[in-house]
């Protein structure tokens, strides 16, 4: 028993589906259910989701994959740094074919910049201490199921005295903008399929005001097949019940309160700000900044650069798709001037990319 | 993924074969050799809670066996 | 994206390898229809057909295991022709070596070239050997070119791909590039992953016994068999439909995709091939499989289910369906 073959059953996919189904007849709206988590999009469109589900229901994407909604000012930070002498960049893998506005980080490995893929950012603190004449420089971005881990390897990094490593942080946060899209007159959103691993963090406590204030129904997800269908039924049944709670479906892993200890590892290192998130604009606390203590291992505040002056593309719709106003298959450049070898935008080319996965598993 | 060994603040968890080390310093709880733990970017975030899993299992086995798919 | 620069994506056998190919390569220097792209080459001459094919490895560790750069070197080679359904006759080597290299690392993979090629009943005929400075290559890269003869006349060619074909895989997917992977990264593993690299004529000499009920052999290297089945789908406009509950796989190869992130059908694969049949052969075709040493988890995993434009969809084990895609640009670089 591994805990995750066994919610991958075929059966018990089926049987929701018709629960589903039985639910649904009779209901002439349609009803749209966003979920804000990169994995859940990759997990729908690779289990072939949307087939299992009747037409009148809609799983739509949102701002779920942090590389996604980094504006393209980040990257070309990145790239700044990249190009300074003895700079080890230090990343996780899909925000290396990210097009900022000129180039990219793998056109810059191409040009002999040293770009490093790496798992884990302790990694990247490993790496730090094997190369003191180097400046290694993470580049982090993630929402609360990343943010405590790099608030753990600067600490790692602090514990080790360690004056080589610094992280380029692009941190934020879920919830504020979830209300941001629910408060949307264009979006009529019927529920929240709320993400999995960051609430096993922040705590199914933290949509509540989602639920209470704003009336959409909540339900925090598992990843796996079963867990997903589970999810969306429990969602269904709110609507139709005109209901709105948050209710958890991913019990086995995530609490009400959430990861307490975690949290106070992330708010030792980080503190809200405002951030910048592609296509909907700054939205205040929406992100983690390092704090004061930790300023050493702030690539921002510890390393200047001149950064070349950012310039959006032109006709990138990755804005409307994050906010899940429009579709890929309705972006003009979808699969034409926007591919996966050749991107225009992040959602095409980041592994959680809403682009990049209806690219790569169809809708 | 399973913890199959530990040490201090660092474990070594194990899914499908293959083996990865965890940091511990994120769980408030205590975790042993044998427990289930979500794993993210080189840190366990969460243990698995596998009396609520069966528990969810059992239902669902329950309410879906194959004679029913009629 | 800078057009001027050649990127590791463009070795990867992927979407942009094939860009590459085709808007630079192939027009510069000859025409070779999307049809006519096949592991090897014919060659018509005096009324005899022959199959040619050459291939250049540069993998990264050069041991690893299950093998090494130069059997794999061999066998590749070996397979490209056995996938035309051609006899591999001979092979010529070319190496290309840093100073520096170690001569008993060198003697130790000639060892392993020869030992494959015998293994394959394939002759080393000819070569060349070149040695650069220090740092211009990464210790040593190695070509192989092959010709092939035919003892029939059958037309095994990526273009015939017929609605109602099934599809046949030889074994487990994914070994090679996991192997490699693994050992590139230093992954804990419980079980360790071998390469399944294998010189596949003999398999393909029992498969040929079905005569034309083969349609199409390819072995899915680079770009896995997602990228593979993709390519024909194209040259033969049909839909390929596969069930991901069918697929074979080691349990660690699974673990090791998950864990990391990788789709296992873009794994490179060195001892597989992927058959496309006559559906009223698939079973006589898969017991040939079984039978032999190299095909005993061989799998009947799919379905060629219409005419398209060149479409491969797979059932994913809830049942629902998903497009399946050729591998955009570099998931594993430098992995044969």
């Amino acid at each position: 028993m591994n805990y995750l073959d066994e919610f991958r059953n075929r059966e018990v996919v089926t049987g929701l589906a018709g629960r589903i189904r039985q639910l649904t007849t009779g209901r002439s709206e349609p009803m749209t259910f966003m979920e804000v988590c990169g994995t859940h999009t990759m997990a729908i469109c690779q289990y072939g989701i949307r087939s299992l589900l009747p037409p009148r229901l809609r799983l739509i994407s949102g701002p779920g994959c942090p590389v996604c909604v980094t504006p393209n000012g980040y990257l070309d930070h990145a790239v700044a740094c990249c190009r300074l002498p003895d700079v080890i960049i230090a990343t996780f893998g899909d925000m290396m074919r990210v097009p900022g506005s000129s180039t990219s980080l793998m056109e810059e490995r191409a040009r002999g910049a040293d770009i490093r893929v790496v798992y884990s950012p302790l990694d990247a603190v490993a790496l730090a201490a094997k190369h003191p004449g180097k400046r290694v420089i993470f580049l982090g971005v993630g929402f609360e199921t990343t943010a405590p881990a790099i608030a753990g390897s600067i600490l790692a990094a602090a514990g080790e005295g360690l004056a080589n490593f610094f992280v380029l942080g692009a941190h934020k946060t879920i919830p504020i903008p979830m209300a941001v899209l629910a408060a949307d007159p264009e979006l009529r959103i019927d529920g929240f399929i709320c993400p999995a691993h960051v609430s096993a963090i922040i705590g199914a406590e933290a949509y509540r005001f989602l639920a209470e204030e704003y009336h959409i129904p909540c339900v925090v997800t598992g990843f796996e097949p079963v867990d997903i269908m589970q999810g969306v039924e429990m969602l269904a049944r709110q609507v139709l019940a005109g209901e709105s709670r948050v209710e958890i479906q991913y019990s086995r892993v995530v609490k009400w309160e959430g990861n307490k200890k975690a949290r106070e590892v992330l708010a030792r290192v980080f503190s809200p700000c405002d951030a910048d998130w592609r296509g909907i604009g700054i939205i205040p606390g929406s992100g983690l900044e390092i704090n004061a203590a930790y300023a050493a291992f702030d690539a921002a505040k510890a390393i200047p650069v001149e950064v070349e002056e950012t310039r959006e593309h032109e006709g990138c719709l990755c804005g409307e798709i994050l906010k899940g106003k429009v579709s890929p298959a309705d972006c003009p450049l979808f699969g034409t001037l926007c591919t996966p070898e050749a991107p225009v935008g992040a959602c095409m080319v980041s592994s959680e990319g809403t682009c990049a996965a209806a690219h790569k598993y169809g809708r | 993924m399973q913890i199959i060994s530990k040490d201090g603040n660092t474990a070594v968890a194990e899914i499908d074969g293959v083996r990865r080390e965890a940091s511990l310093m994120l769980l408030g709880e205590e975790v042993n050799v044998g427990d289930f733990v979500i794993i993210h970017a080189g840190f366990a975030i969460s243990k698995l809670d596998e009396d609520d899993a069966r528990e969810t299992l059992a239902l669902m086995r329950e309410a879906f066996t194959p004679e029913d798919m009629a | 994206m800078d057009k001027d620069l050649i990127l590791l994506g463009h070795g990867s056998g992927g979407k942009l390898s094939h860009q590459l190919l085709d808007d630079l390569i192939i027009p510069a220097l000859s025409a070779i229809p999307v049809s006519g792209q096949n592991d090897a080459a014919l060659v018509e001459h005096d009324g005899r057909r022959l199959a040619f094919t050459t291939d250049s490895y540069v993998v990264d560790p050069i041991f690893f295991p299950g093998g090494n750069i130069g059997d794999l070197a061999i066998n590749g080679t070996i397979n490209d022709l056995a996938m035309m359904g051609a006899t591999p006759l001979c092979l010529s080597v070319g190496l290309i070596m840093e100073e520096g290299f170690s001569r008993k690392e060198l003697a130790s993979i000639l060892a392993s070239m020869r030992k494959a090629a015998d293994l394959a009943g394939v002759r080393i005929v000819t070569g060349d050997t070149k040695v650069v400075p220090r740092g211009k290559v990464d210790r040593i890269y190695i070509n192989t070119s092959g010709i092939g003869v035919f003892a029939h006349d059958l037309q095994i060619n990526g273009c015939r791909a017929e609605e109602g074909d099934k599809v046949i895989i030889s074994g487990t997917i994914g070994d090679h590039g996991i192997a490699i992977l693994a050992a590139r990264e230093g992954l804990d593993l419980e079980t360790g992953i071998e390469s399944d690299s294998a010189a596949l004529n003999g398999l393909v000499l029992e498969l040929l016994k079905e005569g034309d009920a083969i349609h199409v052999l390819r072995d899915p290297t680079r770009g896995g068999v997602a990228t593979t089945l993709k390519e024909i789908a194209v040259q033969s406009r049909v839909t390929i439909q596969l069930q991901e509950a069918e697929l074979p796989f080691k349990a660690a190869v699974k673990g090791v995709c998950a864990v990391l992130g990788l789709d296992p059908l873009h794994v490179a694969n060195e001892g597989k091939l992927l058959a496309i049949v006559a559906a009223e052969a698939a079973e006589r075709l898969l017991a040939r499989m079984h039978n032999h040493p190299l095909g005993a988890e061989a799998a009947i995993i799919g379905t060629v289910t219409g005419v398209s434009g060149g479409r491969v969809q797979l059932e994913t084990v809830v049942g629902g369906l998903r497009a399946v895609d050729m591998l955009a640009g570099e998931q594993l670089p430098r992995i044969c």
